[in-house]
């Protein structure tokens, strides 16, 4: 046992009395999508009107607070007033002072509650929103509880707590085994047991080394890492922390993509906080333990995501993956041992340490234990960031979380783990969702990307766009992959087109398999996911495209065509003042025609005539 | 090296960044980061010059790095650097219909990122993380969520006007 020269517990209760001291809270979202839907302005009115404490006759001050992401990004901005438990949604500037007015009357501003979309009724509630109630929250347990850039906030919250506790007990093999223990698997796509990784980095205890924190998070569509970065970055820095102090490391990375710029402002203030406070730098809270963290801002590369291409990155050199072994484990940044874990991993360590490795390993399947945050989007009623335990079904998340698929289409199937990742389909809605059971269908958890897809989603163009992307973030490293993904975004380009014959498909699959068998890293290893697993459910949809040149899904512009119907068309030049290429021509009420040479198939057109007059052919 | 070119280059000012950011080749992409933002976008000479000027890099190596990177450009961008995500969410949203509307408004040839006048860079991004917003531009670091090819126009005409005064 080692003293430490801070006593947690004292600091929580200072902490939380300064919070009692704030009075009345009102939470404002200030995460990169509220900050678009224009929160900052918000808050700047709230704080505005607050000054007239009067209004609130319990309280003797009011306190504007803003919050990291709550995940429901699509409703914002979201102004949450928790001694009301009270949430209001799409909250835009001109509502505040009425929301303001209905404070001092007690009353609600019924319009800014959250509407169900099953049953149209409003709901009052945080807790019953069913986006919310669904979910287990351990890694974004505080985004959007609490003031992100306000080390109190995060302390009263138990930041720091498991940190105290582990440099108390200092027993560095004894915090390795309770992670083994807890059966956490890496969050960022490998799904590798994380115990294991800290143990192999431990086994050169001694030795000058690192922990990097993989920040990296390039799959399009999901946005967990970015959501913990910005609404909880102390709960990160504490995971680094215990990291470190675990495997023997005295310095650490944390590598963000330069597309997180709130990300990064957020981490460095949380950063000088937490030195100010003795959380980090030197001889922590009293102990031998010294911490310095670095923020690496990356530049745009996908391929940085993979550990060994990270490293370079961070060297400052081409982001390349280097041939394994050696493993970073033992031979990484800077030919020193390094662990490298990522953001939702780490974020997951101080609630282990605090309530145990037997609590976290109750939730989730044999296999994959705890929770999973995934980022719902695409064609659902509900889209944004949510938790579940590990094994929880797409039906679940779909259907329940998600509320179903908008506008009353038809669910068709949902792609998972983005490029990486492969399709899954209405007959796997009801397996438990884990890291082998989605291997076994086909597909892998990945960083949690969930993109749902409806009926009038084109499945080939779906996996063009992915194949597009892989093709222009490959490193070039490895021919298989440099190549073959080019070839094979040639081969899906014809496929879209309505220009390709059916021996492209078997040329494809080949490709897909050379691919897989020859690239060095988990980029090209998993690029023609997409494409094999949608060839498996959908291979119908290929056929069409390439026999009947028909796209089912009517999305692929080659083999569509948008006309005016002459009877139906009024000449009202609606259109024609739309088109954002001016290929409509005709005189007002007269019919109007489209000159198909020059038209891009935006449908504008199509969506703005007030007659129905102009349909897809 | 064009003596126009070098001319342009204040080597004072790439001194004080390579010192800000420490002269050591690790921190070679910070120091691009901060010459990129100085000039909005990497100039031929510039790279040359850090190239010489840091221990264990080259030219070569330099424009490698500069090359790799999607953030990095060697071409001059716009006053106004206009960013169509184009990331999952955002493509099945309609991302691609923004964009076209974009380049007719800003009459874009194929290729062409940069308008004439220098007013309007345009590029797509692989994804910003605003998912629930989704199709999202962005302009100079503004967010505009739920973009349409109309409310696209809208924002451009704005930006537009702001510049003829």
């Amino acid at each position: 046992m080692v003293e430490l020269n801070i006593n947690i517990k004292d600091e929580q209760q200072k902490a939380q009395e300064k919070i009692k001291e704030q009075g009345f809270r009102v939470l404002v979202c200030a995460g990169t999508g509220c900050v678009a839907n224009g929160s900052l302005q918000i808050i700047e009115k709230f704080k505005e009107l607050g000054a007239d404490v009067s209004v609130m006759s319990d309280y003797d001050k009011v306190t504007i607070v803003p919050t990291g992401c709550h995940g429901f990004c699509e409703q914002g901005v979201l102004v949450v007033f928790p001694d009301l438990d009270l949430t209001y949604v799409k909250v835009r500037l001109d509502d505040v002072e009425g929301i303001y007015e209905a404070l001092k009357n007690n009353q609600i501003v019924e319009r800014l509650l959250y509407t169900d979309p099953h049953s149209g009724q409003k709901v009052r509630k945080n807790e019953d929103i069913n986006f919310y109630a669904k979910q287990t929250r351990t890694a974004l347990a505080n985004c959007g509880e609490m003031n992100a850039e306000n080390i109190d906030e995060a302390i009263a919250l138990r930041a720091y707590e498991a940190l105290a506790k582990v440099l108390e007990q200092n027993n560095p093999d004894a915090v390795i085994e309770e992670i083994v223990k807890s059966g956490l698997r890496g969050r960022g796509g490998g799904g590798f047991p994380t115990g294991m990784k800290w143990k192999f980095t431990a086994a050169n205890r001694g030795e000058k080394s690192y922990v990097v924190c993989n920040g990296d998070e390039g799959d399009p569509g999901a946005f967990m890492d970015r959501s913990v970065m910005e609404g909880d970055p102390h709960k990160l820095l504490e995971g680094i922390a215990i990291a470190a102090f675990a495997v023997g490391a005295d310095e650490a990375y944390i590598y963000v993509r330069a597309e997180y710029p709130l990300a990064i402002k957020r981490l460095r203030k949380a950063i000088a906080d937490a030195e100010e406070r003795n959380f980090l730098g030197k001889n922590i809270m009293g102990s031998d333990f010294n911490l310095t963290i670095h923020i690496k801002e990356g530049a745009g590369a996908f391929v940085c995501g993979e550990e060994t291409a990270l490293i370079a990155s961070i060297e400052g050199e081409r982001g390349m993956p280097r041939p394994k072994p050696p493993f970073p484990a033992n031979k990484g940044l800077f030919g020193r041992p390094t662990l490298i874990n990522n953001v939702e991993t780490l974020a997951n360590v101080p609630v282990i340490i605090l309530k145990g490795a037997d609590w976290f390993s109750s939730m989730g399947t044999e296999t994959s234990k705890g929770t999973k945050t995934f980022a719902l989007t695409g064609e659902v009623n509900n889209t944004g960031l949510i938790e579940v335990p590990m094994g929880t079904t797409l039906r679940e998340i779909v259907f329940n979380i998600g509320g179903g698929i908008r506008n009353g289409k038809k669910f068709k199937a949902v792609q998972i783990g983005g490029p990486s990742g492969g399709c899954l389909t209405e007959e796997h809605l009801d397996i438990p969702m884990d890291y082998d059971n989605l291997i076994k269908a086909g597909a892998m958890v990945g960083s949690g990307g969930l993109v749902v897809m409806a009926e009038d989603t084109c499945i080939v163009e779906v996996a063009r766009f992915f194949m597009n992307f892989t093709q222009n973030e490959s490193c070039g490293k490895c021919v298989p992959c440099r190549e073959g993904t080019k070839n094979m975004l040639k081969i899906l380009q014809k496929i879209v087109a309505g220009k390709a014959e059916m021996k492209d498909l078997e040329v494809l699959e080949e490709i897909a398999q050379t691919i897989k068998d020859g690239s060095l890293c988990g980029l090209g290893k998993t690029a023609p996911n997409p494409v094999l697993s949608t060839l498996k459910y959908f291979r119908d949809e290929y056929i069409a495209h390439i026999r009947d040149k028909k796209c089912p899904a009517g999305v692929c512009t080659a083999m569509k065509k948008i006309v005016i119907k002459e009877d139906l068309c009024k000449g009202c030049t609606k259109c024609a003042r739309n088109c954002p290429v001016e290929a409509i021509h005709g005189e007002v009420r007269q019919p109007h025609h489209i000159d198909q040479a020059k038209c891009i198939k935006c449908e504008a057109c199509l969506k703005n005539c007030p007659f129905k007059a102009i349909v897809l052919e | 090296m064009s003596e126009e070119g070098s001319r342009k280059i204040d080597t004072k000012k790439l001194d004080s960044i390579i010192e800000a950011c420490g002269a050591d080749k690790s921190h070679l992409i910070a120091i691009l980061q901060k010459v990129q933002e100085e000039y909005k976008y990497l100039p031929e000479d510039a790279l040359i010059y850090i190239g010489t000027k840091i221990e264990g890099l080259s030219p070569a190596t330099v424009y490698g790095v500069a090359t790799f990177y999607a953030q990095f450009s060697l071409d001059p961008k716009g006053k106004y650097e206009i960013k169509v995500c184009d990331g999952t969410a955002c493509h099945v949203r309609g991302s691609m219909p923004v964009l076209n509307a974009i380049k007719a408004h800003l009459n874009l040839k194929e290729g062409q990122m940069t308008t004439s006048d220098g007013l309007f860079s345009l590029e797509t991004v692989s994804c910003l993380g605003a998912c629930g917003l989704a199709p999202v531009c962005v302009i100079n670091g503004t967010v505009y969520p739920q973009m349409t090819s109309d409310a696209v126009k809208v924002v451009l005409d704005t930006l537009l006007n702001r510049e003829r005064g």
